[in-house]
């Protein structure tokens, strides 16, 4: 072994392949995405990487090569799970052969996320065991334990990281390559009594599962991610995942400790360890993030064993519902339980802070594209239907063109609700390439055979760019480094029976609103697709400037908020360093003023 | 130990900044833990990256990547409202270490906002006269102009984070060994440049 500085995600995509996993599917999705990318860069000649079309296909792919033998995982954000939900929930019926680990990353605060929901809760919905490490190092270690397990019960197994282990960093030893193990696959066995779901074989398999997770829970009481330590207090903590960490480091100076737990098994809950704890406490603070799992968990064991240990948390109102935990907060709620007053030092108040959303970048080609269907939409009643990507910052003022946004591909889809429901409404849905393959098609063929008039506005930037430019059906290149047929988007909603299809150039402002214009008020489901690469992927050209033509309306600011144009000193100026030489701002200067 | 903190807008190359101090940490046998802002907030939000330095000899133990508040030994801030957004997160006589030019958010441009940067390099160096902080301000996007590079903004702060001798156990040299093994070679030379134009 040797000492790497690596990012959870790396962390966890190198003790894959340390384990001799060859085969890896996924979809992006923040804070999952590193893994797989990871994965790919060192993947040896033996690993098959994909960036799958969604989580479901993901998932899908990666039971059939374990149903092969092979060790397998798949990777997705948390709100991926729920797409990959249905494979899932009757795969952990069925099984797997080679070793198989459901990578879910949780985002506790929402940092970049739609949803607080928590994949431990999820494992005990599906039954599946799950491990949730409290570090960088523990993942590493975690990954191995995870393929063991999963082998030796035929099941898939789930590993939930959360952001701050996803994206943290540290020090640790890994694997030399010459320690990496292989697993070769047997193959495909046909055996229609495992591998084809019927009644008879759910039923069996509920009864085996049941038993199995009892087992479990009495093993993994001894298992090194579950631990017990007695403090000298009769007050107790649990908490699991980084939380742990920040206990850890909250009691490390304390002459008085509780007793803490620490929980790395959520499902199957190591029975027997916790019962130990619970028994040398009087009370026991439960500190979680997202869903009080614990905290459930140590309430029923209380009233099961008869015990009169008073369990508080969330449920109980004692520690906050909702959000991450910080070190501070954690810090002072320990704090405060036991008694100790902690000193601050108060500076003189700051100055009022400017706010600092996160904004599209300069020269993003989805302000051009909002921009124009607004300006084609002016004085009309029209919705605009948001989906997920970067262009979810078009809510921003001053282009404020989302009005709604709930899930992947759902923009499409509420678009035609809202026109049955509100038919003098113009209506938009919005969604980005990547997210068109992922979960939209279905949308559009749903508009189609429905009869639904809408305009379908697809912003296609050849890339999936808010979760790091990750290639897709419609960039022609695969993880595997390969040069592939690009799927045509046109081409699909042609074929699934849009009969108007219409391609343009956001940047091209005028011609935009004349084809939004014309498109638009047409019976039927229309589609528009912006084309214009990704602004990050592409060299910058010459910067525009403010020219003495300028009369300082700041119209310019108003129309787009291109981050690149600033007011210094009371004029309006163009950042040459942030600006793309997109001229979008030129265009919409009614005096002229911006030149290059 | 050294519980530093990151802060500046996305965009400003504040994640290599971290990476090589974390490098150049672990190459002199310190441990290291780090956390970064990525993902939406990248996109011209307001960014941090924790890190955090140990040395197993004097017995010193990392948990977690990110420190709680008032324990932070250094903010390395690449614009002036970001050092005052996180200065609840540093100790009593910590080091802030700012570039004093303002990045405009876009809500002032629209909205009319008055912030011009001056008023938080005001406010630091209120709290550096009352002896809560120790303070080394200097405007890099000067320095980039005189180097006609606006890119190498990260390179300079970590030269002027050297130079001002507060970070425990790292040196010039340290951090052009840690540019040698983490920036595209065509690119070495310039980041070298830039961080001997501050300090040797």
């Amino acid at each position: 072994m040797h000492k790497e500085y690596l990012m959870g995600n790396a962390a966890i995509g190198r003790a894959a392949l340390a384990a001799g996993m060859s085969f890896i599917s996924g979809y992006p999705g923040t804070p999952s995405s590193e893994v797989l990318e990871t994965a790919a860069k060192y993947r040896t000649d033996k690993t098959y990487v994909e960036w799958s079309v969604n989580e479901k296909a993901a998932l899908e792919a990666a039971a059939g090569a374990a149903y092969c033998g092979a060790r397998s995982m798949v990777t997705m954000k948390q709100v991926g799970l729920n797409v990959a939900s249905d494979p899932l929930m009757s795969l952990a019926y069925v099984g797997v052969k080679g070793g198989m680990i459901i990578l879910v990353a949780d985002d506790p605060g929402p940092i970049s996320s739609q949803t607080e929901q928590d994949t431990r809760t999820f494992a005990l919905y599906s039954k599946l065991p799950c491990f949730d490490p409290g570090s960088v190092e523990e993942a590493y270690r975690m990954v191995r334990d995870a393929f063991e397990l999963s082998e030796k019960y035929r099941t898939p197994v789930i590993l939930r990281p959360t952001t701050r282990i996803c994206h943290g960093y540290a020090s640790i030893d890994v694997y030399d390559e010459s320690e990496y193990l292989e697993i070769p696959a047997e193959g495909f066995v046909k055996d229609s009594s495992r591998w084809v779901i019927f009644p008879k074989l759910s039923y069996n398999a509920h009864m085996a599962i049941e038993k199995r997770n009892r087992e479990l829970s009495s093993l993994l009481s001894s298992y090194e991610g579950n631990s017990f330590e007695r403090g000298t207090l009769k007050t107790g903590i649990a908490s699991h995942g980084i939380s742990a960490a920040y206990v850890s480091e909250a009691l490390e100076g304390l002459s008085e400790k509780p007793s803490f737990l620490k929980v790395g098994t959520p499902f199957p809950f190591p029975e027997d360890l916790a019962v130990g704890f619970l028994k040398s406490c009087d009370e026991v603070y439960c500190i979680e993030e997202l869903d009080p799992v614990i905290e459930r968990e140590l309430t029923y064991l209380c009233g099961e064993y008869r015990l009169d240990t008073h369990i508080l948390g969330k449920l109980s109102g004692d520690v906050h519902t909702a959000g991450e935990n910080d070190p501070s907060y954690v810090n002072s709620l320990i704090n405060s339980v036991l008694g100790n007053v902690l000193q601050t030092e108060r500076m003189p108040d700051p100055p009022a802070l400017p706010a600092r959303p996160p904004v599209l970048c300069a020269g993003c080609p989805h302000r051009a594209s909002f921009y124009a269907v607004k300006c084609a939409m002016k004085g009309k009643k029209a919705v605009f239907c948001g989906d997920i990507g970067c262009y979810t910052l078009g809510n921003a003022k001053p282009l404020d063109m989302v009005d709604t946004c709930l899930c992947m591909g759902a923009g499409v889809n509420i678009a035609q609700g809202i026109g049955r429901a509100d038919p003098d409404t113009v209506c938009f849905a919005f969604v980005g390439d990547s997210t068109f393959f992922a979960s939209a098609v279905t949308g559009a063929i749903n508009g189609v055979y429905n009869g639904a008039d809408m305009t379908l506005v697809i912003l296609d930037n050849s890339t999936t760019a808010m979760t790091g430019h990750q290639p897709h059906p419609g960039t022609g290149r695969t993880m595997m480094g390969d040069i592939v047929e690009k799927i045509d988007i046109g081409a699909v909603l042609k074929g699934v029976g849009v009969t108007e299809v219409v391609t343009a150039d956001p940047f091209d402002h005028e011609k935009a609103v004349r084809t939004v214009a014309d498109t638009a008020l047409k019976k039927g489901v229309k589609a528009i697709i912006f084309k214009s690469p990704c602004a990050m992927l592409i060299r910058p050209e010459k910067a525009y400037s403010i020219t003495d033509k300028c009369t300082g309306c700041k119209g310019c600011i108003r129309k787009i908020g291109c981050p690149a144009i600033v007011i210094e000193n009371e004029k309006v100026k163009i950042d040459t360093s942030l600006c793309t030489g997109c001229g979008l701002c030129a265009q919409v200067c009614p005096f002229g003023a911006i030149e290059r | 130990m050294n519980n530093i903190l990151i802060a500046g807008v996305g965009g400003q190359g504040i994640v290599l900044a971290s990476k090589l101090i974390a490098f150049a940490a672990s190459g002199n046998g310190m441990d290291v833990m780090g956390a970064e802002t990525i993902g939406m907030a990248q996109k011209g939000g307001s960014v941090t990256g924790f890190l955090r330095t140990a040395s197993a000899e004097k017995g010193e133990k990392l948990y977690c990547p990110m420190f709680p508040k008032g324990k932070g030994d250094i903010i390395i801030a690449f614009e002036p409202s970001e050092a005052v957004r996180n200065i609840s997160c540093l100790k009593k006589g910590g080091t802030v270490i700012v570039n004093t030019n303002p990045v405009m958010p876009v809500t002032a441009a629209l909205t009319g906002g008055s912030y011009s940067g001056s008023e938080m390099t005001d406010y630091l160096r209120e709290l550096e006269k009352g002896s809560y902080i120790k303070l080394f301000a200097e405007d890099m996007a000067a320095r980039c102009r005189e180097l006609g590079n606006p890119r190498v903004l990260n390179i300079l702060m970590l030269g002027l984070t050297v130079k001002s001798g507060t970070i425990d156990g790292i040196t010039a040299e340290d951090i052009k060994n840690a540019i040698r093994k983490n920036v595209k070679p065509q690119f070495v030379d310039m980041n070298i440049g830039a961080l001997e134009s501050i300090c040797s």
